[in-house]
């Protein structure tokens, strides 16, 4: 974290940022030197793995998918597919995790390969535990085949059993392999009878004179009934068969059948349920969950879910009298067996420091209908604090904030105001980004935020005498007053330079020149310039002066506009009517005289004024010659 | 789309690009680039999706894009182009361009050339928008309206043609000046010693939305295509400028990449902002009905425009046929629904490669053109 050393004894000050905290140095009194570095304090390191930014892109897919699944089917019929979309989630964990392992095994820093085992074991707790969440909440499997599951559920978290029996197997003699005895207790722990077999078929050939007791224990292994769901047998059916199992093992026992070898002898009270003899074998079971499962295989298979509890809790008990307290793994399993969703989503809330798991498990948990509206004191349920919370952290990514505004659009209650705060906190460092953010919020009619945004990239625009770009965030940000702005600029550059920028982009403002009334006035005057250009004077002239009596044209354009008409005024050809000609000296009438005001530009140099005054009488003289011409032409008959 | 898979990569994807094959080998390409954005730390990559030496490898996985090596980047990957088989161009929103030489003996990137302020602002950096290469000259263009000529051999720009104050087009348009980049290039050939460009290289008009993307039909220069801020598809008749010979509504939002498959040129593949990718065929040489055609097909709205100025078609210019209401364009969607924003896209033969922001590449080896 932050070098503790160097900052012991100082006084340190700090503010909050988006998910972190700066911390600095300072100095309460005026004297002393201070250091000038700024520390950044992370509150979750997670989301800056590059390994585990897989699993975030890939669970916010399966997210996504799930949010858009139909609601107007009954929930039975969804069932599975919620059952699948748990396994697709426990696969991401799972893919995560392997790549995981892979790299802290091949990392050659130390401290690195500490910290990737860690993930690797907080992965692992993470999909034990959801592994449960799918087996009790999701699936709800009835019992019968609630030990089914429970099983395949300590088999996929106790890999090393698999481990062990291929040492044993690739050894050169098997059956006197050390390990041999633990491989086949623990296949039978986990109820592979069939592999139980198997091994013990390598030392029954071993040792041909113990071959019938061999076979006896052959024999009951292969006769354990275990529940097929999908079968025709009822649950009754199948705890009357068990139980004669369970009596022939008994009798077994009993006749002391298997005295002369004493690990046959141990396997037999193991089938028997016989709890002092699985308490010996905890080396070999691992994890009181482990005994419970075990425990219930061989005590009472048909254990229906509500029953599940009181086994859980005394089970744990009996594992873990030499510990004092449960870890938080133990208890938020525990809370799990006694259906306490609330419960275990509130410790594992505590227990991990990113809110991924917790998020997505509630989610799909509501999802299923299975969380009763627990409101929150202020005011939203569970699913959307988890959510919220989530996606928060994820838009302080630099990165990962795309991800997050699909969360919050799934949050109906809050989902829009956070997501409103947060986008306009994204840095916006080009254009494309920009086009990105604005597009999330056009779609989601945040106008106040496109606007903010489009005032931001125009402004930036602006700094960088990009007109034209600044112009065209403006129009898409539909802000009026900016336009204007930026229509001012053009036109004060053209008064100085003669020419316009961004051409292109004038001419092709189309119905956006009605934005404001500078933007219109811009779009008209190019268009005359256009016109003019086109040498279709007379559109041009007409337009110059709709230009100055619908009052479009800035006062202090006007004089720019009116010498823009005297080369009109001086061809041959009279281009302006009698009418026309009237207009234009009434308004050089009016400039003239608001220019003659006393108050207005008295600093003019001598120069300048010598300037204007020469321009209007060069206007006055063009305007009488032309109105000359004008009345004559009217006037003349054509014969 | 059973053929394509995701591979996720933990950064955000805004180009991918093939390293060219050479066309008489007919290989099928094996190996691209891609570049990052948005990461603290952006990076160049090769990946490749060759046969690996992992036999046994189940057929979903086969070709599954492995890593090859990856170079820092600084700043986001705007654009990014092959030079050659081994060297790369990218532009950056730092205003840089970069050329990188991949070596594939040793599996490493290296820096060529670096010109850092290829494009700035007088306070500021500007980010260099698009690149065109023509070996060895590489022309960019930039946020600051500028277009630069780089040779790949030279340390310094050959000749900067900036600040067109004619033919000014705004920044949103900036992909846009490809299309005259490319027109530049024809006409340097006749113009070496001049540095002019030709005023009329047609002047497009009625485009109310800004464009980002452009391409130009391999065979029939004069046939462009044309992606934009509102997702509709154009197709350009350069000879006759104006306006286009057809809109299409493709995407219902921005439009990042448009490309004309390289030797098929009746397929055109378009990726855009709203997390799709479609494969749009005419349908003219082709006499399998749409329903034997896998995919989900949709039929398109087009707008015809404008009739071709002659009255006889030619045969070859199917993407001239102003009214495809006869049914001869087909639309294929080439990825799973609700993926992210897809930012680029590239096709060399049967491959097709495309990068989205889900952080994901997605390689299909099988695609029906």
């Amino acid at each position: 974290m932050i070098l503790s050393t160097e900052l012991r004894g100082k006084h340190m000050g700090f503010a909050w940022g988006q998910g972190n905290i700066f911390v600095y140095e300072t100095l309460f009194k005026a004297t002393g030197s201070g250091s000038p570095f700024i520390h950044e304090v992370r509150k979750d390191e997670d989301i800056y793995s590059p390994i585990l930014r897989k699993l975030f892109n890939e669970s916010h897919h399966i997210f996504v998918g799930l949010q858009t699944i139909r609601e107007d089917l009954p929930s039975k019929n969804k069932k599975p597919q919620f059952v699948s979309i748990s396994k697709n989630y426990r696969s991401v964990i799972r893919a995560c995790m392997e790549e995981l392992q892979q790299v802290a095994v091949s990392t050659k820093n130390a401290e690195m390969s500490v910290q990737y085992g860690n993930q690797v074991s907080i992965l692992l707790a993470i999909e034990l535990i959801w592994n449960l969440c799918e087996v009790l909440f999701i699936d709800a499997a009835p019992a019968g085949s609630l030990l089914l599951h429970l099983l395949d559920w300590v088999r996929l978290h106790k890999a090393d059993v698999d481990e062990k029996a291929r040492d044993v197997l690739q050894s050169d003699s098997p059956a006197e392999h050390r390990d041999y005895w633990d491989v086949v207790v623990s296949y039978v722990l986990q109820g592979r009878l069939d592999e139980a077999r198997q091994m013990l078929g390598k030392k029954a050939t071993l040792t041909p004179a113990a071959n019938n007791i061999f076979k006896m224990m052959d024999n009951l292994l292969s006769k354990m009934p275990f529940y097929n769901p999908g079968g025709t047998q009822t649950l009754t059916e199948f705890d009357v068969k068990w139980r004669h199992w369970h009596e022939e093992v008994d009798r077994c026992l009993q006749d002391n059948s298997f005295a002369s070898n004493q690990h046959l002898e141990v396997l037999c009270k193991i089938l028997l349920g016989d709890e002092d003899t699985l308490l010996e074998h905890k080396d070999l079971l691992g994890t009181w969950y482990h005994f419970l499962v075990s425990r219930l295989l061989f005590c009472h298979p048909t254990v229906k879910p509500t029953e599940l509890h009181y086994y859980a809790q005394s089970c744990m008990t009996m594992f873990l009298d030499s510990r004092s307290a449960p870890e938080p793994l133990d208890s938020i399993l525990l809370a799990a067996f006694e259906f306490d969703i609330h419960q275990v989503i509130k410790d594992c809330s505590i227990a991990l420091n990113n809110w991924w798991f917790v998020a997505h498990l509630t989610d799909l948990l509501d999802h299923c209908k299975l969380l009763q509206s627990h409101n929150l004191h202020f005011g939203s349920n569970l699913r959307e604090f988890l959510l919220l919370e989530y996606a928060s952290g994820l838009f302080t990514h630099h990165s990962l904030w795309q991800l997050a505004v699909d969360y919050f659009d799934h949050c109906l209650e809050f989902g829009r105001v956070y997501l409103e705060l947060q986008i306009e906190r994204v840095p916006l460092d080009t254009e494309r980004k920009a086009l990105k953010v604005l597009r999330i919020c056009e779609q989601r009619q945040m106008s106040e935020q496109v606007r903010s945004i489009c005032k931001i990239m125009a402004m930036r625009a602006l700094r960088n005498n990009r007109l034209g770009s600044a112009l065209s965030w403006s129009i898409r940000a539909k802000d009026a007053a900016f336009a204007t702005l930026i229509s001012e600029r053009f036109l004060q550059d053209y008064c100085a330079k003669g020419t316009f920028s961004d051409l292109d982009l004038i001419d092709n403002l189309g119905p956006a020149m009605l934005l404001s009334d500078r933007l219109t006035f811009l779009g008209k005057y190019r268009e005359f310039h256009k016109l003019y250009g086109e040498k279709r004077f007379k559109e041009a002239a007409k337009l110059l002066l709709s230009l100055m009596t619908a009052k479009i044209a800035p006062r202090s354009f006007w004089m720019t506009l009116l010498t823009d008409a005297l080369p009109l005024l001086e061809q041959k050809e009279v281009i302006f009517s009698a009418d026309q000609t009237y207009e234009l000296m009434f308004c050089l009438e009016e400039l003239t005289s608001s220019l003659n005001t006393p108050s207005s530009d008295s600093d003019k140099s001598m120069q300048e004024e010598d300037v204007e005054l020469t321009k209007v009488e060069l206007l006055r003289l063009a305007l009488s010659r032309n109105l000359a011409m004008a009345i004559v032409k009217e006037g003349t008959v054509e014969t | 789309m059973e053929n394509i898979n995701a591979k996720y990569v933990s950064q955000k994807i805004s180009k991918t690009r093939w390293c060219p094959v050479s066309y008489s080998s007919l290989q099928q390409p094996e190996v691209f680039a891609t570049g990052s954005w948005d990461n603290e730390d952006n990076k160049v990559s090769i990946w490749s999706i060759g046969n690996h030496n992992n036999s046994g490898l189940e057929d979903g996985f086969e070709g599954d894009p492995q890593i090859l090596c990856e170079h820092k980047h600084g700043g986001d990957v705007l654009d990014l182009q092959f030079l050659d088989q081994e060297r790369m161009v990218s532009a950056s929103s730092t205003g840089a361009v970069t050329i990188f030489r991949y070596h594939p003996n040793t599996h490493t990137i290296s820096v060529l050339q670096h010109w850092a302020r290829a494009h700035s602002y007088p306070c500021d950096n500007a980010p260099c928008t698009a690149l065109v290469c023509s070996s060895p000259e590489i022309v960019t263009v930039g946020e600051d309206g500028r277009i630069v000529v780089f040779r790949a051999d030279q340390e310094g720009a050959v000749r900067v043609i900036g600040e067109m104050r004619t033919r000014m087009l705004p920044p949103h348009k900036e992909s846009s000046l490809k299309l005259s980049v490319v027109f530049v290039r024809e006409c340097r050939q006749q113009h070496n010693s001049r540095g002019d460009l030709p005023k009329d290289h047609g002047g497009f008009d009625g485009d109310r939305a800004p464009l980002h993307c452009v391409d130009r039909h391999p065979n029939q220069q004069h046939i462009v295509a044309t992606g934009g801020q509102d997702g509709m598809l154009c197709v350009w008749d350069v000879r006759q400028g104006g306006t286009p010979i057809s809109l299409m509504e493709a995407h219902s939002a921005e439009m990042w990449e448009v490309r004309f498959h390289p030797t098929n040129p009746d397929h055109l593949f378009t990726c855009s902002e709203d997390g799709s990718l479609l494969h749009w065929e005419t349908a003219s040489h082709s006499e399998m009905p749409s329903f034997l055609q896998g995919g989900r097909n949709s039929s398109v709205i087009s707008h015809g425009a404008l009739t071709p100025a002659g009255g006889n078609r030619p045969l070859s210019s199917a993407w001239l046929c102003g009214d495809s209401g006869k049914g001869c364009l087909e639309t294929t969607h080439m990825l799973p629904s609700q993926t992210m924003s897809v930012n680029s896209l590239d096709i060399i033969g049967q491959c097709l490669v495309c990068g989205t922001d889900g952080e994901a590449i997605f390689v299909n080896r099988h695609v029906p053109v």
